[in-house]
């Protein structure tokens, strides 16, 4: 056990347990998992993704590459977690990841013996050795690689989004960020301060210091209790994971911890949209690990850390420490080392340092060439000092390699940086939405002039805001630990073997990937990103991002801002997918509409079938038929006697002025204006570029008055178009357009009776000839009854106000039924517009075909002026050689969905099925499809073969219309 | 994600909005075979200070013209679109 006797803030009268790697284990309330590992005297906490080498936590924080784990069950697993990211809580279950059969006999580790065969760009390579090298390289990459395994169950909490405005956002509540919200919540902003650990304070947390005369913790939790008595908002656990256009910044917030089942409310986690006026961003900064081979062992920590272990956590991670001092706040970690009891050697790593007075030894001119050890945690350190080897024992190594900041929100919002070679890091400059950054995030160090800066800055906000901040004093800072002999961090120096030098801890980049990458020819920072994976996966390069810049470099020699960096993009941390979905996932993603006969329908129990928003019956099958005997019965019911089917989902437009005629002819790339009143047609839309949009009928129900339908799945994309021909193209036009989709139901009635059943319904009691109109009344309903014909049938579309379809549909459904008739749905629908060879928008219209393609040249309005015309007059749309529509009769057996036309086995392919179908009354396998030159090929034999299903037929070239070529009985 | 101040409603988020296209790509219904095809298939793209046609789909259904800047995002004019609009 390495937890001290006192300090830290857990609570230590509250034990927790959890289980790791099936083992259970206590720990305290207020511990992280790794923390917890650690006072067990568990290390190892991973392995890594390519050579599967022994690895413990770096870090303390979110910024973890090593100690990855898999936490919770069933709906609640959650793979990737960072265990120093993870509080512990009662029952938490968590299991390392990436070894097999277990994390410290890993057969996976063999791969570290043969790594100088898995270089940098080692998958790309395998590319090269012929198609068959990857095919046998991927099964052992892919058994591997990787990090943890995706969940498999439903998520089983609520996620929800939110939004919120405030003046004054502030991202970070460590000393800067609070002195900066306490500024605004005094000068009566609105204000919201985001945490991303669940208490206030950042580095007081790890750090001691007195500032106005308290404890650092006590002065932070002092400020939260004020900010939060002003009305302030403050969110713990919530990360800001982007900053977006506008000043717009998203944040999630961690009800409970990964794996951990939420309170009564059921919620996980929160995403939150926030508009400020201002942010600041007091992100802080993250310490950066050394170079040497080993620098990866169970161990080897950022400095860092281990303060945080101590003064966090009450948890001493080792007895006999070498701190490795490449900037000054090294002696920080060697003095709490020493205080709590440790045997504590400083390594000072800079060539110029002269250091007296410490408490503790300190060797100068050090180089560290290699540290020593395996699974169970490093054993000693080789140096160099004064040019002499040295060994020296330890099962301890601190890492004080300087700080980057995290500048990543800032860049997300469009600023820039600046390189400072004193420091080794970058500083965010030139802010170009409405943000800045305070305190560590800006390069500032040290907690006084951080706390002032945060004061200034916050102040000047406020007041371009239009508010008075109050002239209260700054915060006074009376301590903030010992410091070293101010010299800047350390320039990169490596010695030692450059293959175990680890610069991506979480992708297993050394040093020698970097030189191998260089040295083949990827100078852009980009490419070497991608190449070597450097800077990849979970933690997105935190603590390695900025050695393998400065390593380009250096082989570049080119300063590092010249070399430039990667970008960074959102989120900061991993995000739950739930969180981005929110409340819309499953059937909360894309809402159902239901159709006004939706309950009849769900009464005759039928199949169903997505179609645009609404599900509709797809067939009514009776006990014991399948779908495809039910659609056949219902399309023979339809051939032979009467057909009654719902199609209330089409596209309606109520289209209305002296000048309705002449826009639709914009629209419409056929003959519209000259139909008389009463009558209706067959027309399309083209798209811009020439090709069909969609289909549809024109009626005109007045002189000044017509009703447009088109396909039910492009309603909003027709809506668009409309609104964007009326008001772009053709203002002036006297047109006014309305969206009756949803207000008109309809049903369709077809067959050779269904002039017998409607004609009852119409006010004079005749039906309408094909392609006129109706007016008829159904218990006091009115009814407008098209005759339009899409089953090839004689067929009538009754038109119903929305709320009135029940009793249109009982009337008919009966006289259809008694009629010996059927209810049909999509698929029967679908079986008789193909043997009618009528197209659909998704077959036939596919976005790559023109009128002509489709046998509908002849409907073009000549002289154009419609949208899309003059693009059709393109070359490439009147060349030679196009796929255009024909009929395919089987020759034997069935032509399989979906299959692609060849004149002979084993030839380049000249078209393709587009659907398949069958003759409904006399049998035999026919179907549509696209074929270059089609039209001029009739009587030609070609096979239709479908390689994914093993099904090749023969077939013969037709005409598209199979059924009633003649037009006679739609006409009746 | 934008924040857009229409004309007729105010500051609203990006998602109420569609973007059309930029003003110069618009095909006038008469306009020469040539040149539509021209408009259609060669566009500017510019990286800076862009006129674009955006609507207000999800509001108030007003069509607009919207000064933005293609790198930075930023949007210096929001307009009605002036005839018919």
């Amino acid at each position: 056990m390495s937890r001290l006797a006192a300090g830290g803030q857990v609570r230590r009268d509250r034990h927790i347990s959890f289980r790791f790697d099936g083992r259970i284990y206590q720990g305290l309330e207020g511990d992280t998992l790794a923390s917890a590992l650690l006072a067990n005297g568990v290390r190892l906490m991973g392995r890594s993704f390519k050579y599967h080498r022994p690895r413990g936590a770096l870090s303390a924080g979110v910024e973890e590459p090593n100690a990855l784990v898999q936490v919770g069950q069933g709906g609640r697993f959650e793979p990737n977690t960072r265990a120093t990211d993870l509080y512990l809580y009662d029952g938490l279950v968590a299991q390392s990841q990436n070894r097999w059969p277990g994390l410290a006999l890993d057969l996976g580790a063999v791969n570290g013996l043969i790594s100088r065969f898995i270089p940098a760009g080692f998958y790309y390579k395998t590319f090269f050795g012929g198609p068959k090298a990857w095919l046998v390289f991927e099964h052992f990459i892919r058994m591997a690689a990787g990090l943890g395994k995706p969940p498999t169950a439903p998520e089983a909490d609520a996620f929800e989004h939110r939004s919120a405005f405030c003046d004054l956002l502030v991202v970070g509540a460590g000393p800067a960020g609070l002195a900066a919200a306490l500024q605004a919540a005094r000068a009566g902003a609105r204000v919201i301060l985001v945490e991303q650990d669940r208490q206030v304070g950042g580095t007081l947390v790890r750090d001691p210091a007195t500032i106005d005369g308290q404890e650092g913790l006590a002065w932070a939790e002092a400020a939260k209790a004020e900010i939060l008595a002003a009305g302030g908002r403050i969110l713990l656990r919530t990360t800001a994971i982007g900053y977006w256009d506008h000043d717009l910044v998203t944040l999630v917030e961690r009800r409970v911890e990964a794996g951990q089942p939420p309170g009564p409310d059921g919620l996980s986690q929160r995403l939150w949209h926030v508009r400020a006026r201002r942010t600041i961003l007091a992100t802080g900064a993250l310490e950066r690990p050394l170079l040497f081979s080993g620098n990866d062992l169970p161990q080897v920590m950022l400095s860092t850390a281990v303060r945080t272990w101590i003064h966090r956590f009450g948890v001493l991670p080792g007895c006999r420490a070498v701190v490795l001092a490449g900037d000054d706040d090294a002696y920080r970690t060697a003095t709490l080392l020493q205080q709590a009891g440790a045997q504590v050697t400083l390594l000072e790593l800079r060539q110029t340092a002269t250091v007296a007075g410490q408490p503790f030894p300190v060797l100068t001119d050090v180089r560290v060439l290699k540290a020593t050890g395996g699974s169970g945690g490093v054993r000693s350190v080789e140096i160099t000092v004064k040019g002499q080897r040295q060994t020296l024992d330890c099962d301890l190594v601190a890492m004080a390699g300087g700080f980057s900041p995290v500048v990543h929100l800032h860049m997300q919002a469009g600023g820039a940086l600046d390189w400072s070679e004193s420091d080794g890091s970058f500083r965010p400059v030139s802010p170009r939405q409405n943000q800045i950054c305070c305190g560590a995030a800006n390069g500032t160090g040290g907690l006084a002039r951080a706390l002032a800066e945060a004061r200034s800055e916050a102040a000047a906000l406020l007041t371009s805001l239009g508010f008075t901040p109050a002239d209260s004093a700054p915060p006074w800072v009376q301590s903030e630990g010992t410091s070293g002999p101010g010299l800047p961090s350390l320039p990169l120096a490596a010695h030692g073997p450059a293959k175990t030098t680890f610069v991506d801890f979480q992708n297993d980049v050394t040093l020698s990937d970097i030189d191998l990458a260089w040295r083949e020819g990827y100078r852009s920072v980009e490419h070497l990103k991608r190449y070597t994976t450097l800077g990849m996966a979970t933690d997105q390069g935190k603590t390695s991002n900025i050695l393998g810049l400065t390593q380009l470099a250096a082989l570049e020699q080119r300063p590092v801002p010249a070399v430039g960096t990667t970008t960074f993009r959102p989120p900061y941390t991993p995000v739950t997918i739930g969180a981005l979905a929110g409340a819309a996932a499953s059937g909360h993603s894309a809402p159902r509409r239901r159709m006004p006969l939706h309950d009849q329908h769900l009464a005759l129990d039928p199949l169903w079938q997505p179609l645009g928003y609404w599900d509709r019956p797809r067939a009514y099958p009776r006990p014991g038929e399948t779908l495809h005997s039910a659609a056949l019965r219902e399309a023979r019911a339809t051939r032979t006697t009467a057909g009654l089917t719902d199609v209330s989902t089409l596209a309606k437009f109520d289209i209305q002025g002296p000048d309705a005629g002449a826009f639709l002819e914009r629209v419409c790339a056929t003959r519209v204006r000259q139909l008389a009143v009463g009558r209706g047609r067959y027309t399309f839309m083209l798209r811009e570029d020439g090709l069909v949009m969609d289909d549809g009928t024109v009626w005109r129900l007045a002189e000044d008055r017509w009703l447009l339908t088109s396909s039910s799945g492009g309603a909003d994309r027709m809506a668009a178009h409309l609104s964007y021909v009326r008001k772009v193209l053709a203002p002036d036009l006297k047109v006014a357009i309305a969206n009756v989709q949803e207000h008109w139901a309809a049903v369709a009635c077809a067959g050779p009776l269904a002039a017998s059943l409607v004609a009852p319904l119409l006010l004079d009691g005749a039906a309408p000839a094909h392609m006129g109109l109706g007016r008829g009344v159904l218990g006091g309903t009115p009814l407008l009854v098209l005759a339009a014909s899409y089953s090839g049938e004689r067929a009538f579309e009754i038109y119903v106000a929305a709320d009135q379809t029940a009793g249109l549909w009982r009337h008919l459904a009966d006289k259809v039924q008694a009629a010996d008739g059927a209810l049909y749905g999509l698929e029967a629908l679908e079986i008789l517009r193909i043997e009618k060879g009528h197209v659909v928008v998704g077959g036939e219209i596919d976005g790559r075909t023109t009128p002509g393609d489709l046998g509908m040249g002849k409907m073009l309005r000549p002289g154009g002026g419609y949208f899309g015309a003059q693009a059709l007059q393109r070359p490439a749309l009147q060349a030679p050689g196009r796929a255009q529509l024909v009929g395919l009769e089987a020759m034997g057996g069935v032509i399989p969905e979906g299959s692609m036309l060849l004149p002979s086995p084993g030839a380049a392919p000249e078209g393709h099925v587009t659907a398949a179908g069958l003759r409904v009354l006399q049998g035999g396998s026919i179907a549509l499809g696209l074929l270059r030159n089609g039209e001029a090929r009739l009587g030609e034999t070609l096979l239709a073969c479908s390689p994914t299903r093993g099904v090749t037929t023969r077939v013969l070239v037709v005409p598209t219309v199979f059924h009633d070529p003649a037009g006679e009985r739609y006409r009746g | 994600m934008l924040l857009i101040t229409c004309p007729h409603c105010g500051e609203r988020a990006q998602a109420e909005f569609t973007y059309e296209r930029p003003v110069e790509t618009v095909i006038a219904l008469d306009a020469p075979v040539e040149a539509a095809i021209q408009t259609l298939y060669n566009r500017a793209n510019p990286r800076g200070w862009s006129w674009e046609l955006w609507r207000h789909t999800h509001g108030c259904g007003a069509w607009l013209r919207l000064h933005r800047h293609t790198a930075t995002h930023e949007v210096a004019a929001v307009a009605l679109l002036e005839a018919g609009a």
